[in-house]
């Protein structure tokens, strides 16, 4: 395909974008003095900001591009991601977890295990962590540079060094203010900048019964349009993948692991001015999370339906004679937005790329500053030292990732890398977490052995299918072959294992007294949060609405 | 002397939504009078007009709302 060429507005609104996020950073330097502001912006944001931050994080190139790549390989049971795979996960963390979360005053995840277990498990889990960061932020630059390179024809080098830089610029200036404020930036620019695809796509097609009639003429035996009513028979879906593993594989451990232990969106949580606001953070959240298939997987559909249209002329990128699903919403772009609206959609893909590059290098120098450096290498280390080092993993952060974008740029499908990401790292940890955080008798001991079992399990089924030491169908009890399938099996399997080593270790060795989990161990601490307003105005009222949205979005599309 | 209040965060998505919705409708008007020779598809509704039309109005108004509260 040939470069599309921006205009001088495209440009033009390009570089204002540019501009603005840099001038926040500048600005927002006078407001970021101590570590406790770099690292988490104060802890003084209202429940709306730290929800939208708490959202875009998440939406990076992975809700872009990655999502609707996959609505078009994979058809609307990509949906489930934004639904079974968020809002169960989102609702537990607001009304059950975060209260331990905030209240212990931690700078991270792996600083929960500390106090829950013991150094060693952090630290295990901070390693582990930082390199999930590192590659996930890999992601991000290698999809900026997709972007870059199919619109302006630009190099891929160039594209990833540009983008890098721009995002070490801003988040060494100000930490984690600066990467909230242009993470919301991004939220409502990704809204104006992509909800108009798929406004334009309906109304070229007709209607979005035309546009689901289309796609189920062209494909009778697999169904692409439905989210339940075809998951009994793997046969029948377009993923490919039977109910059970959705449930189990994405909607629980896949889901939790994320959602409630992945250091990257709670750290936005833990930015809260107080507890209802920490725990209302996710319950915001989860009402936009809901939203987001109007973009995302309504354009890949539509996507879709036009290459199946031989008179629409629409056609994916190809790259090394492979469809590059990615392309779909670049193209669709391309499709509709006349000179200035292409400027805005490309901002927009630029500043959710930005925005989730940003968030995952800001996450990353936190655990890498508080779990590992101060933890292990200078636990002496004073405050204005540690803001340093915070500034400097920053920089050090951004070109650790540009190593793994080019790792990146090898998989056919952005979202099924950053699937097997997450089996490997947030599922085991997932166990951990929920058998600490409610079972007392669960040891230190049990947690480091039953992380080191989920995550070295999880690494070696992926391995295994990889260079065919064994078949796909062990993982995934099903005959026909899918990533996204064997990504959510996997991740159950590595779970279970962890949970099953870390309770049969605990059995066996050292518990810590009761007295000392006061605090981190539900069952051992008094809860009265939010006892004192109104039910409407409790976490738990909005938080019932939410569900309710969930449950009847389920079956309006079954 | 104490550093100035920091301004909220609305303020700065009104300002870059109001900014930007204004450079769109006003690329939108340009188009309108000079046609470019290769069109987009449903060109003929005039997205940017309209879009950035919508832009103006809630990025301006968050702006003013905000612009508003800090004084």
């Amino acid at each position: 395909m040939e470069a599309i060429g921006l205009t001088l507005i495209d440009w033009i609104i390009i570089v204002i974008y540019f501009g603005f996020v840099l001038g926040i950073g500048l600005y927002l330097r006078r407001y970021t003095k101590s570590q406790e502001d770099f690292f988490l912006a104060g802890r003084k944001n209202s429940a709306w900001v730290a929800g939208l931050a708490f959202l875009s994080a998440n939406l990076g190139a992975l809700e872009l591009l990655g999502m609707t790549g996959n609505t078009f390989k994979y058809g609307m049971y990509v949906a489930h991601f934004y639904w079974i795979g968020a809002i169960p996960a989102m609702l537990f963390l607001g009304i059950y977890m975060m209260p331990f979360y905030y209240s212990s005053k931690i700078n991270s995840i792996p600083g929960y295990l500390k106090l829950r277990f013991d150094e060693k498990t952090r630290v295990l889990n901070g390693i582990a962590f930082a390199v999930m960061t590192l590659l996930v932020s890999g992601i991000n630059l290698y999809a900026m540079a997709l972007v870059l390179h199919t619109f302006l024809g630009w190099n891929w080098d160039y594209s990833m060094w540009a983008s890098a830089i721009t995002v070490a610029g801003y988040v060494t200036l100000s930490g984690l203010l600066s990467a909230i404020f242009t993470e919301i930036i991004q939220f409502f620019l990704i809204w104006f900048g992509l909800f108009l695809v798929s406004i334009l796509g309906i109304i070229e097609i007709g209607s979005v019964s035309e546009m689901m009639a289309r796609i189920n003429t062209y494909s009778a035996q697999v169904s692409f349009t439905t989210l339940w009513s075809t998951s009994s028979n793997p046969m029948e879906n377009g993923m490919f993948i039977h109910w059970g593993g959705i449930v189990l594989g994405l909607g629980f451990v896949l889901s939790f692991g994320y959602w409630t232990t992945d250091f990257l969106v709670v750290q936005r949580a833990f930015s809260a001015k107080n507890l209802r606001s920490a725990r209302m953070t996710p319950i915001i959240a989860s009402f936009f999370k809901m939203a987001l298939p109007f973009i995302v997987i309504v354009a890949g559909l539509i996507a879709i339906a036009l290459s199946i249209d031989p008179k629409s002329g629409f056609k994916l990128l190809q790259d090394g004679g492979q469809a590059n699903y990615d392309s779909a919403l670049p193209l669709l772009i391309a499709r509709y937005y006349p000179p200035g609206l292409v400027g805005l959609g490309v901002t927009a893909l630029l500043a959710g790329f930005m925005a989730g590059q940003a968030g995952n290098v800001s996450a990353f120098n936190t655990v890498w500053t508080y779990d590992i450096y101060k933890s292990v290498l200078n636990k002496k280390a004073s405050d204005a030292h540690l803001l340093w080092m915070g500034k400097i993993s920053t920089i050090v952060g951004v070109i650790l990732s540009l190593v793994t974008a080019y790792w990146a740029k090898g998989f056919p499908s952005i979202m099924d890398y950053m699937q097997a990401i997450f089996s490997w790292v947030n599922a085991p940890l997932f166990a951990t977490m929920l058998l600490g955080m409610f079972i007392w008798w669960i040891t230190p001991n049990g947690a480091f052995w039953g992380l080191v079992a989920g995550m070295t399990s999880s690494i070696l089924m992926y391995l295994g299918v990889k260079f065919h030491w064994f078949a796909e169908s062990i993982i995934t009890m099903s005959s026909v072959q899918s990533d996204m399938a064997a990504n959510f099996w996997r991740a159950w399997w590595a779970w279970l294992i962890c949970a099953a080593v870390t309770v049969l270790v605990s059995l066996f060795t050292k518990k810590r007294p009761k007295e000392e989990l006061v605090g981190l161990v539900k069952g051992l601490t008094k809860e009265k949060h939010d006892q004192d307003i109104p039910f409407i105005k409790r976490p738990e009222f909005y938080a019932i609405i939410s569900l309710i949205v969930f449950i009847l979005l389920n079956i309006w599309f079954w | 002397m104490a550093a100035k209040e920091m301004k909220p965060i609305w303020y700065f998505v009104g300002l870059i939504v109001l900014v930007i919705g204004g450079l769109v409708m006003v690329s939108g008007i340009y188009i309108l009078f000079n046609p470019p020779v290769v069109k987009t598809v449903l060109a003929e509704t005039h997205p940017n007009i309209w879009w950035g039309g919508i832009m103006m109005l809630f990025g301006g108004g968050m702006f003013l709302k905000m612009r508003k509260q800090s004084r």
